[in-house]
């Protein structure tokens, strides 16, 4: 796979992968969803689990092939309904095509990222030879770090981002990150391997010429012994056997991690926070924003998922009615709207302190749907509020 | 004790410490333990902040309520000076070495946490024990940890630990692992998924599983607001927000039903429900209601689902 056929492709070999974190990315004329949904390459769906996250990803790939791209969204853990409306329970690693809108020339594709089988294929990427790949795949020390270690869904989503990106299939990708708490670890992710690299462990057991463990230095050796009586001879064994099966491949590694970095922070991509209405989820999403902001990179749009309709009466109005219809035959009714609309001005304050946190992007609005979403017309609902004009 | 998991935004915290409250709202001794010090339960005891020392906090309550929390990285940490290790361990953390023993060790982290509240425990710290764990994908690895480590480590300290923590996790007077959930079908599916881990996987009982956010079901929601006797001089206006609101809670209560249903079909334990609180904020007001939804639900549950 090359990049030649994309024009803004980051550059294969940065100098510096281990640099800070992007840039804050100078303004250009793309403004609101829309404009994100027809000109960037890359969007990123973060935020708290729970929000509906995926729901708005997908509802991003709609609207982006409705509008004539080649759209791929990347799932992390649908919930059933929403596979079932993309079609996932026959997707695996690789994209699948889920719908063409009649008449636009754009195709929606889905796939669910499957961690393990991508870390894998890095592996098989990078190693000299099959044998090395397998040693390395074979070893328990990589098992853990492909399915268990924190952060490295994250780092395979951005994997597989880069992957689908080289591919030159796709106009747009939309990746739904993992739920996390943190607005950078999805930033953080490409470097996860690389932090392991440089660990002493690393260091100690692929120095030049100290090829073997009786050959690294006194100190080091006492302390691996050491550690050896507390967690356990093998762990330790598997871990050295890891990271010197891993000599050759390192500065691959560290190229791609270096290029996935690039590729999120360059001007082809943009950050979408998607919160639900819920007071707490908003309150939230304002931490997340203003994290962001701290760490110097901008999210360019928010999406609030879930919000309450509008009532014509203010909550005072509802308040009134419902006490004047108490004990009548529209009791319920009556305290039903109360209800909304006390619910509906507090999500509106809150969505519009949200709106005016500076790091945050324009705010988007998507209505509770009664019946959730559950099928493509579903989300093609969903698409129409994520491009709806203000 | 009792271990609270739930998905994120289930409100698990929220319940954790309605726990707390209730516990020493009875005149019990109760510890909130947090996992991982993110402090959220802090504003719900009405406390600035949960630090590693236990703090006092509602001193309104009959009973005696602190809270502390348990760092992963700081347990790890402790534990390897504590094993000859106390002169480098923080030059470990510093290079990223401790990241390499805990990859190496999947769960020892989580084993070692454990650990810290098996102390609390034997030591009797308080009547009443609630931890706040992390969110469920996260407690199943906690509560496997021991189990997984026991199986990999055949001797030695850690494989001491395990045992012990083993013999806490599977013992029912001890210990109880309840799940929590909001009316809405991913967190639904999760918790089931989690149940049935918790008690096959990792051997640990289970309370009984707790509903938040439960909406009040609204009588005569169905009535015709144009035909209605009391829709005479009611504006279009009110008349066409009364139809919207009514429809829309129809749906939403009878989609929280259906979910509470299936639930209820795929997962034979009792039920508890919270109320869904209207506050932005929690404070201990808002503790005060759902310890007594909480403990209004465990008087109502059938004799044979009390622990």
């Amino acid at each position: 796979m090359t990049g030649s056929s994309a024009p803004d492709l980051p550059p294969p070999d940065p100098p510096d992968p281990s640099g800070s974190p992007a840039p804050p990315r100078a303004a250009d004329a793309v403004t609101g969803l829309s404009g994100l949904i027809a000109r960037r390459r890359v969007l990123v769906c973060c935020g708290a689990g729970g929000v509906g996250k995926t729901t708005v990803a997908a509802g991003l790939g709609v609207a982006a092939a409705a509008a004539g791209r080649r759209a791929v969204v990347v799932t992390i853990d649908p919930a059933r309904r929403l596979a079932d409306a993309i079609g996932i329970p026959e997707l695996g690693n690789q994209p699948a095509e889920v719908f063409r809108p009649a008449g636009s020339g754009g195709v929606l594709a889905a796939m669910m990222l499957d961690t393990k089988a991508t870390f894998d294929g890095v592996v098989n990427r990078f190693a000299a030879s099959p044998a090395q790949a397998e040693a390395i795949i074979a070893n328990p020390f990589y098992r853990n770090v492909s399915t268990t270690l924190s952060g490295t869904q994250d780092y395979m989503a951005a994997e597989k981002l880069l992957d689908l990106h080289d591919s030159g299939l796709w106009d747009l990708i939309v990746v739904d990150t993992p739920p996390t708490r943190d607005a950078l670890a999805f930033l953080e992710a490409p470097r996860l391997l690389t932090r392991l690299l440089d660990n002493p462990v690393y260091q100690m057991v692929t120095a030049p010429g100290r090829g073997a463990l009786r050959l690294v230095g006194a100190a080091a050796r006492t302390v691996l012994r050491r550690l050896s009586k507390v967690v356990g001879a093998t762990v330790v064994d598997d871990a050295v056997a890891f990271f010197r099966g891993f000599e050759g491949m390192e500065q691959g590694f560290r190229n791609r991690a270096g290029r996935a970095l690039a590729l999120l922070g360059g001007p082809g991509a943009s950050f979408v926070l998607v919160a639900s209405a819920r007071p707490d989820a908003l309150d939230e999403a304002s931490w997340f924003a203003d994290r962001a902001a701290g760490a110097g990179f901008a999210i360019d749009a928010v999406v609030v998922n879930r919000v309450s309709p509008s009532t014509r009466l203010s909550p005072a109005e509802a308040g009134e009615l419902a006490g004047r219809l108490a004990g009548t035959d529209l009791a319920g009714p009556a305290r039903a709207l109360a209800e909304l609309a006390a619910a509906g001005a507090g999500e509106q304050a809150r969505i519009s302190a949200l709106a005016g946190l500076s790091a945050a992007g324009p705010v988007t609005e998507v209505p509770q749907l009664p019946s959730g979403v559950s099928d493509l017309a579903g989300l093609q609902e969903v698409a129409g509020h994520l491009t709806a004009r203000p | 004790m009792l271990i609270v998991a739930g998905k994120g935004g289930t409100g698990k915290t929220a319940l954790a410490a309605a726990c707390a409250t209730a516990a020493a709202r009875l005149g019990r001794s109760a510890l909130l333990v947090e996992v991982g010090g993110r402090s959220a339960a802090a504003s719900m005891l009405g406390i600035e902040a949960v630090g590693y020392e236990p703090a006092a906090a509602r001193l309104d309550l009959a009973g005696d309520l602190r809270v502390r929390s348990i760092a992963p990285d700081q347990a790890l940490i402790e534990w390897l000076g504590r094993h000859g290790f106390e002169r480098i361990v923080k030059r470990m953390a510093r290079s990223g070495l401790l990241e390499v023993i805990a990859t190496a060790t999947p769960g020892i982290k989580d084993l070692l946490v454990l650990g810290r509240i098996r102390n609390l425990e034997e030591s009797d710290a308080a009547e009443v024990i609630v931890i706040d764990a992390p969110a469920s994908g996260q407690a199943v690895g906690l509560l496997r940890a021991p189990a997984t480590i026991a199986a990999a480590a055949r001797a030695g300290v850690l494989h001491h630990q395990a045992r012990a923590a083993l013999d806490m996790l599977g013992d029912a007077r001890r210990c109880r692992v309840m799940l929590v959930t909001v009316a809405e079908e991913t967190p639904v599916n999760e918790l089931i998924e989690t149940a049935f881990a918790v008690e096959e996987e990792a051997g640990v009982a289970l309370a009984p599983v707790v509903v938040n956010a439960t909406l009040d079901e609204i009588a005569g929601l169905g009535a015709d607001v144009d035909s209605a006797e009391a829709a005479a001089g009611l504006t279009a206006a009110e008349r066409a927000d009364l139809r919207a609101a009514a429809g829309l809670r129809s749906a939403r209560w009878a989609g929280q039903e259906d979910c509470i249903a299936e639930l209820a079909r795929r997962l034979p334990l009792p039920q508890i429900r919270l109320p869904r609180l209207l506050a932005a904020e929690l404070g201990p007001a808002e503790a005060d209601l759902l310890a007594d939804a909480l403990v209004a639900g465990i008087e109502d549950l059938p004799e044979t689902a009390v622990p």
